[in-house]
């Protein structure tokens, strides 16, 4: 079975590799995205610090989200969707494999890129660590609520909208308790309870995200 | 040859399948005992496909249930997807993939434990010899249903076969390599089903014809 596991992972990387354009437009985005606030918004640095966690945050969640659709769609259209459906690890865990290849690739580049970014803002160096910690906690759970997302707009038209629609209310708790805990660091509380939230929705969404994603597969691909 | 001993059943219990508004059979029923190879036959869209992916658990029946060693393969799940090689339509082949890598990829799934070197063979067995390490994107269409299907030149454990057009976008080399796998794989004891257009010299064991259904 870990076999199996390490094979999807490995595959699903593989795969991204060698297309490279898709994790880059992602990422891309990402940066784009956070370089204009500063050009937007005018060079005053109180400012740019006050709002640097939260515009971090909804880029983030944005480059997260324009990569949701790839998660099961090619493997649908070319049939390795239903043979992972047919295969010998129990679904599930075949979707929390896939899930960690997604998180690999649109969501680490992102929580490694963003210290760079936060310079931008003249956001405190010594406050990075909170920023970057609430990233490592929360963009999984971006990737594991998308994927129930995902699999449920599996094949429909329109499936890009409607995905938005889905996902972006349960986004919403992550968004602000993120963002909340480099806020709370920024102004000088501890944001250890922002980031024990965080790790609690992880573990949370990391238990049953992919079972109902798995549910979600079958109902789509029948 | 190593014999597969003691496969349990496939039982169909009649069976319905509704699409839509259409209703493509009903009350239909089979027992597909080790040995035996099922050929379903009909027009397009008179529900081969649906019957296929209803016998692999992928579909669920209007009415009616599949059973494997008496039990539903619903609740079976992983138990019973263990011991089914389900081939459909779609080739399962990703572009960005070699054939070998392919390969490897489908059979680490299905839970089939294969060595770099007896991909290599099976490869070779249909005739895709020196086309180990291209890239899928450059085969044909053919290339590639060859490499979906190589995967069951390394499934000889796998007591239950599930092919959907088999032969489709293949050569007549082709099909007669893989036809010598599924009548190897029957006298070996194990069950097929299989639907095709093309008139086999394998002896199907059962028939069924949607049309007359």
């Amino acid at each position: 079975m870990m076999a199996a596991l390490r094979c999807v992972i490995y595959r699903d990387l593989l795969l991204a590799v060698r297309r490279g354009s898709d994790v880059l437009t992602v990422l891309l985005f990402f940066v784009i995205v956070v370089s204009l606030f500063p050009l937007g918004v005018g060079p005053d640095p109180t400012l740019l610090r006050t709002i640097a966690p939260g515009v971090i945050w909804v880029a983030a969640l944005l480059a997260s989200m324009l990569a949701l659709n790839r998660m099961f769609a090619s493997d649908h259209a070319d049939g390795a969707l239903e043979q992972m459906l047919l295969g010998a690890t129990p679904l599930g865990m075949t979707v929390g494999a896939k899930v960690v290849a997604h998180w690999l690739v649109s969501g680490l580049p992102l929580v490694l890129i963003s210290p760079v970014l936060a310079l931008q803002f003249d956001f405190p160096r010594e406050l990075l660590g909170v920023l970057v910690l609430s990233l490592v906690l929360g963009t999984p759970v971006l990737s594991l609520i998308g994927a129930i997302g995902a699999a449920l707009t599996l094949g429909l038209r329109g499936a890009g909208a409607l995905l938005s629609l889905l996902v972006l209310p349960l986004y919403v708790p992550v968004l602000i308790i993120g963002a909340g805990a480099a806020e709370a660091a920024a102004s000088g509380l501890p944001g250890h309870a922002q980031l024990l939230l965080l790790g609690a929705l992880l573990i949370f969404a990391g238990a049953f995200a992919p079972w109902a994603a798995a549910v979600a597969l079958r109902i789509s691909v029948e | 040859m190593k014999n597969i001993p003691g496969i349990p059943s496939l039982e169909a219990v009649d069976l319905q399948c509704t699409r839509g508004e259409r209703t493509l059979f009903d009350g239909l029923g089979f027992t597909l005992r080790g040995g035996e190879l099922l050929r379903i036959s009909g027009a397009n869209g008179s529900g081969k496909t649906s019957l296929l992916r209803i016998a692999c658990g992928l579909l669920e029946p209007t009415r009616g249930e599949v059973r494997w060693a008496g039990e539903n393969i619903r609740r079976l799940q992983e138990e019973f997807w263990r011991r089914l090689v389900y081939v459909g339509h779609a080739n399962a082949i990703k572009d960005d993939l070699t054939a070998a890598e392919n390969l490897h990829v489908a059979c680490t799934l299905a839970g089939v434990r294969a060595q770099p070197a007896r991909i290599g063979e099976a490869l070779a067995r249909l005739g895709l010899a020196g086309c180990e390490n291209l890239p899928a994107r450059v085969l044909s269409q053919g290339q590639r249903r060859r490499v979906a299907l190589a995967r069951l030149a390394l499934s000889d454990a796998v007591p239950l076969w599930i092919l959907d057009e088999p032969f489709a976008a293949l050569d007549a080399a082709a099909v007669e390599r893989v036809q010598d796998l599924i009548t190897e794989h029957v006298s070996r004891g194990a069950a097929v089903i299989l639907t095709t257009h093309l008139e086999a010299r394998i002896a199907a064991t059962l028939r069924i014809d949607l049309e007359a259904n």
